[in-house]
């Protein structure tokens, strides 16, 4: 075979024929399950606008936005940063954008990167199926930016915009967890039809209903809590109950709720989602490559900037910041098709159940069925954690030094790969914090509960400008209290609502 | 299947709703900014952008995070020298090693928020202070200010602007050059046929045949269009700056102990909007600061704003200055003369008619526009009535009294009306 194209330069015929070549050995020799694909070609400035509106091609107008563009506009115009090579969005056609800029390589592996793994990582992976609809999301966002400027001619922009800078303080408290399971409603069910024959039952027992009856003892029943049951999805409960709220209002929250939603996937599976990018342009460009179809030239200038993406400071270096996702999925999926096609003792001892077998099911299998948190915990290696040399650092402010816990040795290994999963558990990255009571005979306050994990107190300047805007949505005395694993109240938190400014 | 679609075109400026949203969000602050700008800047450098920076916390939008204490565990890479069980001592400050969500609300995250005012977006501010009206807005920007002039022609364009005479001149040229191979080709095929009508022979199938092949030629021939897309061509007009002269803009101002700080500024304001309007219309301006007390003396821009005098007032010695310098100066015609006087009203009783002479003799005849602002919460004394005499018999004397930025505007009301550039 010769190759494509020897030049830098892209053209549209280029991008089509590298896009087929992709696709075949995506689809044909990877099975790789993908969405059709639309890439849109665009500059550098329509790359910061996407960028600005959180990486969505339509959404609603906000402040925040405009001060994340004002910020990017600012250092890419001095040179302080590039801009991301790709941005792809989860929709069905999937989305993925190509910069003007890019050369021909860079292309060919935006496409690789984007438009086979993202994608296909968008359409397998079980928190995307559960959680979002590709299909109907661009939608959804035309129809929310249009109800929401209809609300801003009506209501005016300010009472608009102070409305969603109180939503976007809980976004990441309007999101639902669990799918609630299904036979909840048909509990309800049940529950309608045992009113029904009470009822019926009553019409029946109407005669006895002239017998007079012992006043109940009331005092002694602890008064009805409302939520009966905690509830950690804040804006739904707001949404659903607070008193006050117009129906615009509650629509608004729920606009926010549902792309809060639709973006909750992502925050959790980075490692997952970006190492699955990362490996199969990786492996795809690398499969052209033996196939002849791109040069060598291609090949050096693909390396280059995969290393860049791939590369993990480590911890003294002045530019750590942390463990680089791209890196580390990278090396996970890497590793386990080693595991499974060339094992070592070890591995068969750690993974017996994958050594040896053929590897694209396993990986099929561990893209699907996991996240950040779970995905490392079943397939972190021991030889990945000594190749990335990882430790674990224990700080404990009752103690006056801090400890290291585990290194990549024997002992440290499980331990190692316990903490790591638990620091992609969102559940314990973000204060868990909950709707605990309503005081429904008396001020009608809302009462949220926060409860410590690891004795982690909360940040307390920003908990109470959030809690200034949550009083805002509630119309009514807001508290917030910090419960440690004992139960005992550590810190208070509380806010009245300021009255002139949502009637 | 792909679908590769070109976006390139679509427009840019996607964000630019978010971008005023954030602008707006924040008005306070950039005023207060344009504000500091405007009092920093000299008068002839007001049209550019700015930097305005906002204090972070301002501008963060807050969200439930943990604070700093409990437990915390965190896996890092590259050991080099570690074993389990290693004590350390805390790094202090934001360093790598501890609990989560130090950076917020210490050390470097107290930077402020930086960025750049466009003109447009400074301008705008600017003149929101001063209340103009719209038109007058567009005026200063510089929208009105092009001329359209002749410039060629082109391919493409409006209907409107097709130049018939250009159009059909190419369509002629076209027509010429096509037909012309087959032209020669038709006299070939007419002499021909005549030669063969000469001879004698029989030849009628022949002739026949030339007939055909003649008549052939010349369908071919009509068939070429008579005017073609191909040949249009459209008037070009491009846009220049209206051509301009010359100016001179006098600011005036009582720099006695009563005109503080404030008043000042209320005057800065004053004298950039009337350099403003002459940029618009002059291509060369020159300012002539004169500040006075008992006498009057020129200044530099520097001096004229910021440095203090105390002592009485006579008003009359500016002007006569004033006069002075016109004559030495700015005495031909080429000159269009402007002036600007800023004072909180107080004079010497016995100048004050003194100072309505010089107007009418020395000054008024050679101005082409003298406005006068009274920065005073006070009652008005004899400067303002003396004025309002010279007021009455003069058009281009333009007077006001202000409290607030907002009311200088209407002392240029009239020189806004009247497009002066075309005098």
């Amino acid at each position: 075979m010769t190759a494509i194209s020897t030049g830098s330069e892209w053209t549209f015929d280029l991008i089509d024929e590298y896009d087929k070549a992709l696709r075949d050995i995506a689809v044909n020799e990877f099975q790789l399950d993908c969405y059709p694909n639309q890439l849109e070609v665009i500059t550098a400035e329509q790359m910061m606008d996407a960028y600005s509106s959180v990486g969505m091609p339509v959404n609603y107008h906000h402040w925040s936005f405009g001060k994340h563009f004002v910020s990017t506009e600012k250092s890419y115009k001095r040179g302080q940063m590039g801009l991301a090579y790709e941005i792809v969005i989860n929709a069905n056609p999937c989305i993925a954008y190509l910069m003007e800029e890019n050369s021909m390589t860079m292309q060919a592996l935006v496409i690789a990167h984007a438009a086979y793994g993202h994608n296909s990582f968008f359409k397998g992976n079980y928190l995307f199926r559960t959680w979002t609809d590709a299909s109907a999301i661009i939608d959804y966002l035309v129809f929310a930016r249009q109800y929401i400027s209809r609300c801003e001619e009506r209501y005016g922009i300010d009472a608009v915009e102070e409305l969603l800078d109180s939503c976007h303080a809980l976004m990441n408290y309007g999101v639902d967890r669990y799918k609630r399971p299904q036979k909840l409603s048909l509990a309800e069910e049940q529950a309608r039809l045992h009113e029904r024959e009470a009822y019926l039952q009553t019409q029946v027992n109407d005669l006895w209903r002239t017998i007079p009856r012992r006043e109940r003892d009331d005092s002694a029943k602890a008064a009805p809590r409302f939520p009966a049951e905690p509830q950690e999805n804040l804006l739904y409960f707001i949404e659903k109950s607070a008193p006050l709220l117009e129906p615009w209002q509650r629509e608004i929250i729920r606009i926010v709720r549902k792309v809060a939603q639709y973006f909750y996937p992502q925050r959790q599976t980075q490692v997952m989602n970006e190492g699955w990018a990362t490996f199969w342009h990786y492996t795809l460009l690398n499969r052209l490559y033996e196939k002849g179809v791109v040069t060598d030239g291609f090949m050096m200038e693909f390396l280059q900037s995969h290393t860049n993406v791939v590369y993990q400071p480590p911890v003294t270096a002045r530019w750590y910041n942390g463990i680089n996702p791209y890196a580390l999925g990278f090396a996970m999926y890497q590793d386990i098709k080693r595991i499974c096609e060339a094992p070592t003792a070890e591995d068969r001892e750690w993974f017996p159940d994958i050594a040896g077998t053929p590897w694209r099911p396993v990986l099929e299998f561990a893209m699907k069925n996991f996240k950040d948190e779970s995905f490392i915990s079943q397939y972190l290696s021991p030889k990945l954690i000594r190749d990335f040399r990882l430790f674990a650092i224990r700080d404990d402010d009752r103690d006056d030094k801090l400890e290291v816990a585990a290194i990549h040795d024997e002992r440290g290994y499980r331990r190692i790969r316990q903490m790591l999963s638990e620091q992609y558990n969102l559940g314990s990255r973000e204060p868990n914090i909950q709707v605990w009571n309503v005081n429904l005979r008396g001020d009608r306050s809302l009462t949220l509960r926060h409860s410590m994990h690891n004795r982690k107190p909360l940040e307390a300047g920003s908990a109470q400008e959030v809690l200034k805007h949550v009083s805002r949505l509630w119309g009514f005395d807001v508290k917030l209290e910090s419960v440690d694993a004992d139960g005992s109240i550590t810190q208070t938190f509380s806010c009245k609502p300021d009255v002139t400014a949502m009637v | 299947m792909s679908h590769i679609i070109d976006r390139r075109l679509n427009g840019k400026n996607k964000s630019a709703v978010n971008r005023e949203r954030f602008l707006r969000r924040f008005k306070a602050q950039i005023k207060e900014a344009v504000g500091k700008a405007i009092k920093g800047r000299s008068i002839t450098d007001i049209e550019s952008g700015e930097n305005v920076s906002i204090p972070v916390k301002d501008i963060s939008e807050p969200s439930f995070h943990h604070g700093r204490g409990g437990v915390g565990e965190h896996v890092h890479p590259g050991n080099e020298e570690f074993v389990q069980g290693d004590r350390i001592k805390r790094p202090q400050g934001g360093g790598g090693g501890g609990g989560g969500g130090k950076a917020s609300n210490e050390g470097e995250g107290e930077d402020d928020f930086a960025f750049q005012l466009s003109r447009e977006e400074f301008m705008n501010v600017f003149f929101e202070d001063l209340a103009l009206p719209n038109l007058v807005k567009t005026q200063l920007m510089g929208i009105e200010e092009m001329k359209p002039v002749r410039a060629g022609y082109t391919n493409d364009g409006t209907p409107a602007n097709i130049s018939i005479v250009r159009s059909l001149r190419g369509a002629l040229a076209r027509r010429v050059a096509m037909a012309a191979p087959t032209l020669a080709r038709l006299r070939e095929a007419e002499e021909d046929l005549d030669t063969l009508l000469e001879s004698d022979d029989d030849n009628g199938m022949e002739v026949r045949e030339r007939r055909r092949h003649i008549h052939a030629l010349r369908e071919k021939i009509n068939h070429i269009p008579f005017i073609d897309p191909f040949d249009l061509r459209y008037n070009n007009r491009v846009k220049q700056p209206k051509p301009t002269s010359k100016a001179v803009m006098f600011c005036l101002m009582d720099v006695s102990g009563s005109m503080d700080e404030g008043k000042k500024d209320m005057a800065k304001r004053f004298f950039i909007l009337l350099y403003l309007f002459l940029q618009r219309n002059y291509e060369k301006i020159e300012v002539v600061f004169i500040r006075h007390h008992t006498s009057a003396v020129e200044v530099n821009e520097q001096d004229f704003f910021h440095s203090r005098e105390s002592g009485g007032t006579v008003v009359s010695s500016a002007l006569n200055l004033m006069a002075d310098i016109v004559k030495k100066r700015y005495a031909n015609s080429e000159w269009n003369i402007y002036a600007a006087q800023a004072s909180d009203g107080d004079n010497w009783d016995s100048d004050s008619a003194n100072c309505g002479k010089i107007l009418q003799e020395n000054i008024l005849p050679w101005c082409q526009y003298y406005a006068y602002i009274e920065i005073t919460e006070g009652e008005p004394q004899n400067l303002w009535y003396e004025y309002l005499r010279v007021a009455g018999q003069h058009k281009h004397f333009a007077m006001q009294k202000i409290r607030s930025p907002a009311d200088i505007y209407p002392v240029f009301r009239e020189l806004f009306k009247r497009q002066p550039a075309t005098r």
